[in-house]
């Protein structure tokens, strides 16, 4: 067994402890803190698992901002939810439904880590090798530029960071839309919460 | 077959179903907010460990010529954590109206207020 | 909190840290790891700790409140504007040909880092945004 396959088990207990502690505290400020834990478990996870960019964003997102909100909303809304002993029983009939049927979908998924699985076999090589044509051939060609023998250029014509490669390049239109959806996230979140009428007003 | 092989999305299916059964069962909506968060991070994980290659190393080639996990659902997850944080962040706003228009945020003191 | 000296000295020591490294994660994203996600979030953690130990109306007096509302609009713009550059060059939506001066890899990073600011932009401020009016809001119920 490797060793990012123990610190793999290791880490996803704890994950799970975590995420059933963030279920079974009542005092809503202290789940929050959990969270916050759970989301930087979560970060060391990926790290182990080869996605440093996923990590750093989830470290500064999930553990710092999130958590910063959250404590932000639970002042105005109130720190303690009621107690709830009962089980809900729908819930629980749903949930443990699903969960046979993804345990017994998992059954057929190809191994973890499993390098021939089909999700590295389709697209993926053509990304890591980087030979979707991004830039267009003719004009490489009308400057007598072949981008792929050029001595000054550092990485043969393409960038290092695969990650940073598929979001701005090959995927460029789907993060353009993220984009745009953040922004709307911000902008609805001025339109609920409200400004004072002094300083909406004005145009400045 | 190993129980290694599949541990990971078994620990995938369990977190997300607490995340679940959070958004469901609990009367409190920060609490639902909280939950949605820890299913949406589940299934993260799930993406990501479907991008795990053995012997693979983090997916930036300097030095090239080794082997790479697949950086395409990396992508993925990356704008889509921070779209979580933005989606959360329009709940909690949510949040805060209806605490404003009911002073209660449990979802039976609602109903309550609601149909006297 | 603004009555903690520690905090607030620290904060004043480490602000600046956190917003070089930000930017450091911005431009750096092709080389390792990170990018405009990352690095925008790390720039709004800077003056999200920044409002968090001193007060909101430091916040506001160091970074108004329409100057967050103007980068979260023109980083979407500088998105969209890169993109139109490929059209108005000849070529498709977001195709970064037109920006090539010296050879390939240029073309690549001057579009990958121009998008890169647009995307750190609109994050940072959105982020800084969503901070404030949660905070605006809980002033309100005092």
């Amino acid at each position: 067994m490797s060793e990012y396959l123990l610190l793999d088990i290791i880490l996803l207990f704890l994950l799970v402890v975590t995420a059933v502690s963030v279920f079974i505290i009542r005092n809503l400020l202290a789940a929050t803190m959990v969270l916050s834990l759970y989301s930087l478990l979560m970060a060391v996870v990926w790290l182990n698992l080869d996605a440093a960019d996923v990590a750093l964003t989830e470290a500064a997102v999930g553990a710092g901002i999130a958590t910063v909100l959250l404590i932000g909303a639970l002042v105005i809304v109130g720190t303690e939810a009621r107690e709830y002993p009962h089980i809900h029983w729908p819930a629980l009939l749903l949930v443990l439904s699903t969960t046979a049927a993804l345990v017994y979908g998992t059954l057929d998924m190809p191994r973890f880590g499993d390098p021939f699985a089909p999700a590295h076999n389709h697209v993926a090589p053509e990304y890591i090798a980087q030979k979707v044509e991004k830039i267009h051939a003719e004009k490489d060609a009308a400057q007598g530029d072949v981008h792929h023998e050029r001595e000054s250029d550092n990485f043969h014509g393409h960038v290092p960071n695969l990650v940073t490669s598929v979001i701005v390049n090959y995927r460029a239109y789907d993060t353009l839309f993220e984009v745009s959806v953040i922004f709307t996230a911000g902008l609805g979140l001025i339109l609920l919460v409200g400004r004072p009428r002094s300083e909406t007003g004005g145009g400045s | 077959m190993l129980w290694v092989d599949l541990y990971n999305y078994w620990i995938f299916i369990v977190v997300m179903m607490i995340g679940l059964y959070t958004v469901i069962a609990s009367p409190n909506l920060v609490k639902k907010v909280i939950g949605l968060s820890v299913f949406q991070t589940a299934i993260f994980l799930f993406l990501i460990s479907l991008a795990k290659v053995d012997g693979g190393t983090v997916p930036i080639t300097l030095p090239p010529g080794e082997l790479y996990s697949n950086p395409l659902p990396h992508a993925l997850v990356l704008t889509a954590i921070v779209v979580s944080v933005s989606t959360m962040a329009v709940a909690l706003a949510i949040l805060i109206n209806i605490k404003r228009a009911y002073g209660t945020v449990e979802e039976d003191e609602m109903e309550e207020a609601e149909h006297p | 909190m603004k009555d903690q000296v520690i905090l607030r000295v620290v904060t004043k020591i480490t602000t600046p840290f956190i917003l070089v490294f930000g930017l450091y994660v911005i431009a750096h994203g092709e080389i390792s790891p990170g990018g405009g996600f990352q690095g925008g979030v790390l720039l709004a953690s800077g003056f999200i700790l920044y409002g968090l130990v001193f007060d909101l109306s430091e916040l506001e007096s160091i970074l108004p409140r329409r100057v967050t509302d103007s980068m979260a609009c023109i980083g979407v713009a500088v998105y969209a504007g890169v993109g139109m550059v490929g059209i108005l060059g000849g070529y498709r939506y977001l195709d970064y040909t037109p920006l090539l001066i010296t050879g390939a890899a240029s073309a690549e990073s001057w579009g990958m880092t121009l998008v890169e600011f647009g995307v750190s932009l609109t994050v940072a401020a959105v982020m800084i945004t969503v901070f404030r009016e949660v905070s605006q809001a809980r002033a309100a119920e005092d």
